[in-house]
């Protein structure tokens, strides 16, 4: 077998890259983090002709190598790091047809760091609809380089890329801009000083933040180059940028001709509607309205055959296995602490569905240009609502989303914020409450419940928003706000990028999640199924000598007994302990363990329940009818009423109770102040809605 | 006075004429915003704010507090 050829994928934003990177490398691709950051590492094999493999890695867009974000770093890192295993053999530089022009600004870079560049050109296919027509010959002979015309859309083009890729040896490596030229003087000193150095690696390095710490062994010289000025090498990167359309636009002049009466415009009568003063907004209320209905509507139907097979599973298990502990771990333990994670599969399939749709159509950039205004106002901006709405799936990848924020303020607020969004963690939580408390009539045409799921993401949403004004209010820090948001055109979402996605976020949801939940399901198992001291241990004997004179029927006797020795066992007497601090806000200490347990993340809590209610409760099949079954230890009457219902509704909606998020946050803002600060006021502020929700309904 | 983007009716277009290297993110000139490009206002978000501009085929929005800092001449009659 011969060596693999590694290929990085660079190119700016909203190119199609991603897509060429799917129509390279299939299902063989993976996602993870690089080492140390929380950047998104995409990495996928391709099969070359002649049995060649290509190892693909995507590397996160960018507009040029002067990097403004961790995101941005990574490419410039890479690609300045020979030593690094993934340093590539040849870049595939993607442009879109219609940004040609800007697009190059980029691959002129690439190519002057003189690695091997394939030029992509996609979305060819649009080119008779904008007028556009291209020289090839001209165009690879004057940047240097190989094209290749391709449509994912059509699937047009990719063999002969992978041909490309194949032979990449051949690619010339000659640059397309004199460095020296952006500033003589400048570039002669620099030349002089780092005479075996190549000139453009050395000013990336003096003009860019990143960590280039296994780059250059002359750190120290290159420090004293530093000396210029902020605005003296911003001035420089200016000019570097101007020399760069310079050359653009003379080798697009021959190169390229554009037709404008050909050019058929629906972008402008999309935006005409869809950024309307009015229409916009109304447009997007609807929109998030469809999503909410959909969600609730739509998975119902699985999330009822997944929830009944789960118990017959348990069912079966326990019957056909012999009995033993081991059996009532597997079918008190395992089946339904795994059947509280697949139930939000449905769920999270369609919300991760939605917003994929909605990042691929190019409408996510028009809901930042109707709301930067708007969320100015709370000291947000109008990047924040792409964390906000991803936030509706998991604060976590949300709050990585926030760095395209230029402003550290904004950024930092947008951060503090997300977490009150409702994550996809908080929906499990939410619909079995809701469908236990909540009546199932309709309210003009919608769904009950489904209204009341609305709200409570209107209820996330609206503290996010005013803790923003609060928080802008209070935090005293001066930075300069930027705001540069590209709107691309729009496109009809492809199914296969929308449907890796939605594959690709379940997969890491469920099994991210999952090893949590089985984990904690198990010891939840062994804490509910064990105890100390006499009273749990001669449970029998103590329950058949109080009941004797009474007459229980077996089954009868054998549930009191069970119920006792939950009582009894390590959880019953953790969650008896916090009971009081609890029972104010209408929960017993069933849910009071799940409340601890769902710390670590919130769809524990269900998966906690699902194992506690069915060690104590095997006359009843699913979840929700054991927690109908339930009954309030202090009131008499169900546990689930409206009150406590909505009680737990609202702490789930405002507590922080997810460590991973912390984590996150913890990494991101660099300090331990700011996820602690967040615990706790969320925390509390939860504990305080709870109590007052509770003794206002009873 | 000196005429800005930010001066810009909806459907207007210009000449950048100077960009205030110091009020510019460099991302900006990047993506196309230089001396000599054309400009058109797309669309306005409510309070005129931020701007949904076309620069040379780049649509992109920015806040009207940048905007003041691309110099223009208006086209008129287009």
């Amino acid at each position: 077998m011969s060596k693999q050829i590694n290929v990085a994928l660079i190119g700016n934003p909203n190119t199609g890259k991603t897509s060429v990177f799917n129509a390279l490398t299939g299902l063989n691709q993976k996602v993870g983090n690089y080492p140390g950051i929380t950047v998104e590492k995409k990495e996928g094999i391709c099969k070359l002709p002649r049995g060649v493999k290509a190892h693909i890695i995507d590397l996160p867009g960018t507009y040029s190598l002067n990097a403004s974000s961790l995101d941005e770093n990574v490419v410039i890192e890479l690609l300045l790091n020979k030593s690094d295993k993934d340093f590539p053999d040849v870049a595939v530089v993607i442009t879109d047809v219609e940004n040609f022009k800007r697009n190059l600004l980029l691959f002129t870079q690439i190519k002057d760091l003189k690695i091997p560049a394939i030029l992509v050109i996609n979305m060819s296919d649009r080119m008779k609809y904008k007028g556009i027509s291209l020289n090839i010959e001209y165009l690879e002979q004057h940047l240097h380089t190989k094209i290749a015309l391709i449509s994912t859309r059509k699937n047009e083009g990719i063999s002969e890329l992978k041909e490309l890729i194949n032979n990449y040896k051949s690619i010339s490596v000659e640059p397309c801009l004199d460095t020296s030229t952006i500033d003589t003087e400048y570039f002669e000193n620099l030349r002089k000083a780092f005479p075996n150095q190549d000139l453009y690696k050395l000013w990336l390095v003096i003009s860019q933040d990143a960590n280039f710490g296994k780059i250059d062994r002359d750190q120290m010289a290159i420090e004293k180059f530093k000396t210029k000025s902020k605005s003296e090498l911003k001035y420089l990167l200016q000019r570097e940028t101007i020399k760069r359309y310079q050359f653009i636009n003379n080798v697009l002049k021959k190169g390229q001709t554009i037709d404008v009466s050909k050019a058929t415009d629906l972008r402008s009568k999309f935006d005409g509607i869809l950024t309307h003063k009015v229409w916009g907004y109304l447009i997007f209320f609807v929109i998030l309205l469809t999503i909410f209905q959909a969600i609730y509507d739509w998975s119902s139907i699985p999330m009822d055959f997944i929830d009944s097979a789960f118990a017959s599973l348990s069912e079966l298990t326990k019957n056909s296995l012999p009995s033993g502990a081991f059996t009532d771990l597997i079918a008190e333990g395992v089946i339904p602490g795994l059947g509280g994670i697949v139930i939000f599969i449905p769920q999270i399939a369609f919300l991760f569905l939605f917003i994929a749709v909605l990042e691929e159509s190019g409408y996510m950039s028009r809901v930042v240009f109707l709301m930067d205004r708007i969320m100015r106002r709370f000291g947000l901006s109008g990047k924040s609502v792409v964390p906000l709405i991803s936030g509706t799936a998991c604060a976590i990848p949300a709050i990585m989303a926030t760095r395209n924020i230029e402003s550290w303020k904004e950024r930092l607020i947008t951060i503090l914020v997300t977490p009150f969004t409702t994550c996809s963690a908080r929906l499990p939580v939410y619909l079995i409450i809701i469908s236990l408390v909540i009546p199932e009539g309709r309210f003009i045409g919608l769904s009950l419940q489904a209204l009341t799921l609305m709200l409570l993401y209107l209820i996330g949403f609206g503290t996010a928003i005013i803790s923003a004004y609060i928080l802008n209010k209070i935090l005293k820090i001066k930075s300069k706000t930027f705001f540069v948001v590209e709107m691309p055109n729009y496109k009809l979402p492809m199914l296969k990028n929308v449907a890796l996605t939605v594959l690709e976020k379940t997969k890491s949801f469920v099994f991210g999640a999952g090893k949590i939940i089985l984990a904690i399901s198990i010891i939840l198992w062994f804490l509910a199924s064990y105890g100390p001291g006499d009273k749990f241990n001669n449970a029998e004997e103590i329950i058949t000598t109080e009941y004797a004179s009474q007459n229980l029927s077996e089954d009868q006797l054998q549930h009191k007994i069970a119920s006792y020795k939950l009582e009894h066992s390590f959880i019953g007497i953790t969650g008896r302990a916090i009971e009081p601090a609890i029972s104010p806000l209408g929960y017993d200490w069933k849910i009071g363990i799940a409340l601890i347990s769902s710390f670590a993340a919130r769809e524990v809590f269900v998966g906690t329940l699902a194992t506690i209610y069915s060690v104590g409760n095997d006359d009843v099949d699913t979840i929700k009818n054991r927690m109908a079954a339930e009954v309030n230890p202090t009131l008499g009457g169900p546990l689930f009423t409206i009150a406590s219902g909505i009680s737990l509704l609202l702490f789930y909606a405002f507590a922080m109770q997810c460590m991973s998020t912390l984590a996150i946050v913890k990494r991101e803002t660099n300090s331990w102040k700011w996820p602690v600060l967040q615990l706790v006021i969320m925390t509390v502020f939860a504990y305080l809605v709870a109590l007052i929700a509770f003794q206002v309904l009873k | 006075m000196k005429v800005s983007v930010a001066h810009l009716k909806r459907g207007e277009h210009g000449i950048i004429t100077d960009v205030s290297s110091a009020e510019i993110p460099l991302k900006l000139l990047e993506m196309g915003c230089l001396p000599g490009s054309k400009v058109q206002l797309v669309q306005l978000a409510p309070f005129s704010d931020p701007m949904y501009l076309n620069i040379n085929g780049t649509h992109l929005a920015i806040r009207k507090e940048t905007a003041i800092h691309i110099l223009i001449e208006k086209i008129t009659n287009e």
